[in-house]
């Protein structure tokens, strides 16, 4: 086998000269030809598409026979501004979207991370029996139609449905699950008395919501969607992290052992650390996703009560598909793409590797340089004794400080 | 003394795992819970879906709900749309990815860099702003309600193709050479020598095309509006929002759900290894 791999490099270069002149031409024809099917399919429903709904984002076009026609005109930037600068419905309705897919998405996106990391290192311990059984029962909802899941949350959380009847057993009485559309954080701060906010923030509004009710919290129904979608996805990016996991190898989880670092210090310091690839990633996926959020929606909730599980994405498609406003929806879900573009580039921002600062680098180097500069018996003697350890660390400073 | 066997026993307790068991127990139950329930309460009566939400065995079991989707209901209809669009997008997803996946592996043309470039910057637009323009561009060619239009956009995805590259770039150059060199033509070689050693990647394109057509709802949403032309995603969600029910009829719902879980669900057990082991299995939301 190694034989063959070894052979190969020097074979391909020896077959170079006689390929390059095989057929030069017909590589140029068939490259293209392979790829004609994905750049017509591609291209006639994605790209030429997309130029159209920015026509019909600045028009006026009802819905009605072609939005290419005569009577179909150029209204400038008035479906974004309807929804972005004018006060009124169309304005409170993209202000409510934006509300309830900003909280959904705060909560949706560190609980699916934690849990579905959580699952792959309790699934990634050496010893473990029935892994394989594990593993199915938790990546099974990822495969599911979210149709059907939806169908059996509509299910399990009605008002009389089980997870009512299992709260009953601990004498609590359950809400009315997808039809309550309080904000879990207004019925907590009611729970504490607090029923209306107060002035400074019921008066003051951004996108046509209050800043009281931008700070209502996802309401109890969209609670119920959020915990659906965590049980969906987290199997999923769960598989993520067990790939990334057994990549790693034990190599560093040993030495830590031999460290006598504790297991909560071996995952935070030692595990987490090395996963931050994999956690940039997921946590990427899950922003994009859950501004995405439609399927749910369309199947459980329409957007109801009280508007509380309208989405940005659903907002988008009922503006155009339900209401005939084809210009708004379509002024909507460009907004949406911007809105999922600065996202992710707002948490690149914030997860990249922060540069050390100058000083901290300098003090580095230095204790770099002096363990260097150690005899061996200065290193054997160094935990030794804790005075030897402090003594050590300012000359350390000393020296930064000379630097500076 | 006493305080030290109480620590030993606990560091034992601790050691031995059984936390961790019990923890993995508990969340495996809360994760097959909801299916067991599911499927139980698809053989109750109304009533007694109604009155007893949590039993997992019926107090009469009935196959009524199946009865009522099958013999009194457009549900067959639905999983039949949903069959042919399924199983077309999968063979031409199948063929379509790996050709173009082929073309941007191994053949040396004018344009391949920009036409990979280009495919990047398509896998990054969100499907859910698309949902507009696809209505557009159906209605436009006028293959708007027909199974042209819902299965024509389907038959490429980028993700796949992207799947196919990285795997063709990984089969070694020598073997298509060999053929170069007895003036095959390039699909020749594509079609009879490369495409069967690609087995395993070709395996994993079916699964996720299965599994994404099967379950794709909102592009059948802007594409059809006929009842002959719905999927089952879009029948089984306006069964969801109470069309052709008086009061719940949690039963005939369920059942619905389970049916259409059954494919992917066979599909999951039989390919399970093939499925755990590609990392990059499809992300839904």
């Amino acid at each position: 086998m190694s034989a063959t791999q070894a052979a190969t490099p020097r074979k391909g270069r020896a077959r170079k000269i006689p390929r390059q002149h095989i057929d030069r031409r017909g590589q140029e024809i068939s490259g293209w030809l392979f790829c004609l099917p994905m750049i017509v399919i591609l291209g006639v429903f994605m790209f030429v598409p997309i130029l159209m709904a920015l026509w019909v984002s600045v028009s006026d076009w009802t819905g009605r026979g072609t939005p290419f026609g005569g009577n179909v005109s150029f209204v400038g930037a008035e479906n974004y501004t309807d929804v972005l600068a004018k006060p009124g419905l169309a304005q409170s309705d993209f202000g409510t979207a934006l509300r309830n897919n900003a909280w959904y998405t705060l909560i949706v996106v560190p609980l699916q991370t934690l849990l579905s990391l959580a699952l792959a290192v309790m699934l990634n311990r050496k010893i473990l029996k029935a892994r394989g059984f594990f593993r199915t029962a938790f990546y099974f909802p990822s495969v599911t139609s979210s149709v059907a899941i939806t169908v059996l949350w509509l299910f399990l959380f009605n008002a009389a449905g089980p997870i009512n009847a299992m709260l009953k057993w601990f004498g609590v009485n359950g809400p009315n699950w997808f039809n309550d559309p309080q904000g879990i954080i207004h019925i907590f701060l009611g729970a504490l008395g607090v029923k209306n906010g107060p002035a400074v923030l019921t008066e003051h509004s951004f996108l046509g919501v209050s800043a009281w009710d931008w700070l209502a919290g996802p309401s109890v129904a969209m609670f119920a969607i959020i915990l659906m979608v965590i049980f969906t996805t987290s199997g999923t990016y769960m598989l993520m992290f067990i790939a990334a996991l057994q990549s790693i190898g034990e190599a560093t989880e040993e030495a830590a052992i031999m460290d006598g670092a504790t297991p909560w210090q071996r995952m935070w310091k030692v595990t987490v650390p090395q996963l931050k690839p994999t956690i940039f990633t997921v946590v990427t996926l899950g922003i994009i996703g859950t501004w995405q959020v439609f399927d749910q929606i369309y199947t459980g909730t329409q957007g109801g009560p009280a508007k509380t599980t309208l989405t940005t994405a659903y907002l988008s498609y009922s503006a155009a598909f339900n209401s005939q406003e084809w210009g708004r929806g379509a002024a909507i879900s460009f907004i949406l793409f911007v809105i999922i573009i600065v996202m992710t580039w707002i948490q690149r921002w914030v997860m990249k590797d922060k540069k050390m600062s100058r000083r901290k680098r300098a003090e580095y180097e230095a204790m770099k340089a002096e363990a260097r500069s150690m005899t061996k018996s200065e290193v054997m003697s160094l935990g030794a004794s804790r005075s030897g350890k402090h003594a050590a660390a300012a000359t350390a400073t000393a020296t930064v400080a000379g630097k500076e | 003394m006493n305080k030290t066997t109480n620590v030993s026993w606990f560091k034992r307790f601790r050691d031995s795992g059984v936390i961790l068991y019990l923890i993995l127990i508990v969340l495996a139950l809360i994760y097959i819970m909801p299916f067991v329930t599911q499927v139980a309460t698809s053989f109750k009566t109304d009533a007694d879906a109604t009155a007893n939400p949590v039993a997992l065995v019926p107090e009469i079991w009935t196959t009524a709900a199946y009865k009522k989707l099958f013999l009194n209901s457009d549900f067959p209809v639905w999983f039949k749309n949903s069959f042919i669009v399924t199983i077309v997008v999968t063979l031409g997803r199948v063929f379509f990815d790996s050709l173009a996946g082929y073309a941007l592996a191994r053949i040396e043309f004018r344009g391949r860099n920009l036409i990979f470039n280009l495919l990047l910057a398509v896998m990054s637009v969100p499907m859910v702003v698309l949902l507009i323009p696809k209505f557009l561009i159906i209605k436009s060619l006028g293959i708007y309600d027909s199974y042209a239009g819902m299965i024509l956009p389907l038959l490429i995805d980028a993700a796949g193709v992207f799947i196919m590259k990285n795997f063709f770039e990984s089969i070694p150059r020598s073997v298509e050479e060999q053929a170069m060199i007895d003036r095959a033509g390039t699909f020749r070689i594509f079609w009879s020598i490369v495409l069967p050693m690609a087995r395993p990647a070709l395996v994993t394109i079916s699964i996720l095309s299965f599994q994404g057509s099967w379950n794709e709802l909102s592009h059948f949403i802007v594409s059809t509006q006929s009842s002959s032309l719905t999927t089952l995603t879009k029948g089984v969600a306006s069964l969801a929002s109470g069309q052709l029910s008086q009061g719940n009829q949690y039963p005939v719902k369920l059942a619905a759900a389970v049916v259409m879980t059954i494919p992917v669900a066979v599909l999951f057990f039989v390919f399970q290894k093939q499925i755990m082991n590609s990392s990059e299995g499809s992300v839904k939301e």
